[in-house]
């Protein structure tokens, strides 16, 4: 109820601000819906929707998967964390449209471009969040699992991963907004189909009815996820503290 | 399952760039199926011996020795419980081969009964401890270590833990270590007393108690201990 009401408050300004500022600048919601019915109709919304998502959803399980594994590595061992730190900083602090820019000249204007330079902007994050995680491991259980000699995958799996799951679910969070936002500025770039292209289109044409109707039926895409995915899956993970006293 | 254990010299350096010395000459044997408990001031390292004992600690000067292949089951000074597990799934973890009547044996000789499905974090450090006890006897070990199982519980509680753990010592032969401050349950649980010197820890007198364990009365437990008072060692 609360939510709707936020909707319709947020549909009321804009159709204000519409209304004030005229058409050219900011359409009013019924031309964008409009233009998001004639995108739908022709098919090419989906078909852009649906490529930048397995573009969002590749380069995420790239960047958590190997994120996950080096951050536990630097977190556990000690001498991993003194190679890989200088090029953690570098590669935390490097610019995302440098990345993008460089994987396009060196891997030419590709598919495999694109994903590795969102998963390589996600890439650090990943990494930091796990390597705290790790360092946060309790020792005692540790011994536990080595007085009872619990065998190592068993071990890992149910003593060391639920200790990370709080740190898996915040970059797993962190990252997927960061991937959401520069996907977009890839595509843009250098790739011929998707929503950011489309987006680079509208901007040349100055088509903003188009614009919007892109920009808002991503971010409705990113909050179903966001509600239906994401956060059932956190809450699933947690459940045992909730139920604690 | 016999041990052996002979520690020239165990020591730590501290973060101030200080060593110390935690155990010294600390050595004692016992008989397969024998409990020996240990009585010292608190802090005098203890735990430490323990550790090196339960195999957690290589870092010592020393032999050990113990079958290999001998089961371990420890209890912990902290119940060091998986909170992410039910009470049932924690036992089952370390013990995966043990069986369900057995498991509900154990469960019901503890009074865990009503508790099985319960999260470490719904119980009390009482409950929780007996957890930590239940999933040490589950693994059947020939090997048990109990490293101050009865701190910090009420009088009647720890009674009642304190009678538990001689039914679930005698029902089976386990060597048991046994670490506690309180002379009282060293008489009542131990075969063999070992009393502690403070800092740098080693063994000052070890005593074995004649009398089997379920046939020493009230008086017995008496006399024992007035005769350790005698020796000066209770008030150690």
């Amino acid at each position: 109820m609360l939510r709707l009401l936020s909707f319709a408050v947020f549909l009321a300004t804009w159709w204000g601000a519409a209304l004030l500022a005229g058409g050219q600048k900011l359409p009013t919601p019924p031309v964008v819906l409009a233009a998001i019915i004639a995108e739908a109709g022709s098919g090419a919304l989906f078909f852009n929707l649906g490529v930048t998502l397995a573009r969002v959803a590749l380069a995420f399980v790239l960047a958590m998967t190997l994120g996950a594994a080096l951050g536990y590595l630097m977190g556990r061992v000690r001498l991993a964390n003194r190679l890989g730190d200088p090029w953690l900083i570098l590669l935390l602090h490097l610019p995302a449209l440098v990345v993008i820019v460089l994987a396009y000249i060196w891997a030419g204007l590709t598919e495999v471009a694109a994903i590795a330079a969102i998963a390589i902007n996600k890439l650090p994050t990943a990494v930091v969040t796990l390597r705290e995680g790790a360092r946060t491991l309790d020792v005692a259980l540790d011994e536990m699992v080595a007085v009872f000699a619990i065998p190592r995958w068993k071990a890992f799996r149910h003593v060391i991963l639920p200790q990370l799951a709080p740190y898996l679910a915040a970059a797993a969070r962190s990252g997927l907004s960061l991937v959401w936002k520069i996907v977009l500025v890839a595509e843009l770039l250098g790739r011929p189909n998707g929503v950011g292209f489309e987006i680079g289109i509208a901007f040349q044409l100055f088509d903003i009815p188009l614009l919007l109707a892109y920009s808002l039926t991503f971010a409705t895409v990113v909050l179903v996820i966001e509600t239906a995915l994401v956060q059932p899956i956190e809450a699933r993970i947690s459940r045992w503290r909730l139920r604690a006293a | 399952m016999q041990l052996e254990v002979d520690i020239a010299s165990k020591a730590y350096t501290n973060a101030a760039g200080e060593r110390h010395e935690v155990l010294a000459g600390f050595k004692f044997a016992l008989d397969a199926g024998e409990v020996g408990a240990f009585v010292g001031p608190s802090g005098c390292g203890k735990s430490t011996m323990l550790r090196i004992v339960a195999g957690l600690d290589q870092d010592y000067q020393g032999r050990i020795l113990r079958p290999s292949g001998a089961k371990l089951g420890m209890v912990f000074q902290e119940p060091r419980l998986l909170p992410w597990r039910s009470v049932e799934a924690n036992v089952r973890l370390a013990a995966p081969r043990a069986d369900d009547a057995r498991l509900s044996e154990l469960f019901a000789a503890l009074g865990l009964d009503s508790h099985r499905s319960h999260f470490p974090g719904e119980l009390s450090l009482g409950l929780a401890r007996r957890v930590a006890l239940a999933r040490a006897f589950a693994v059947e070990p020939d090997f048990l270590i109990l490293d101050e199982p009865l701190a910090s519980l009420d009088d009647a509680l720890a009674a009642r833990l304190r009678d538990q753990i001689a039914t679930l010592v005698g029902s089976r032969s386990v060597t048991t270590l046994l670490v506690t401050h309180n002379v009282d349950d060293a008489v009542r649980l131990g075969d063999r007393l070992f009393f502690l010197s403070p800092r740098p820890a080693r063994v000052v007198a070890a005593i074995p108690i004649a009398t089997p364990r379920a046939a020493r009365g009230e008086a017995e437990i008496e006399r024992i201990k007035a005769d350790l008072a005698r020796l000066a060692l209770a008030n150690l």
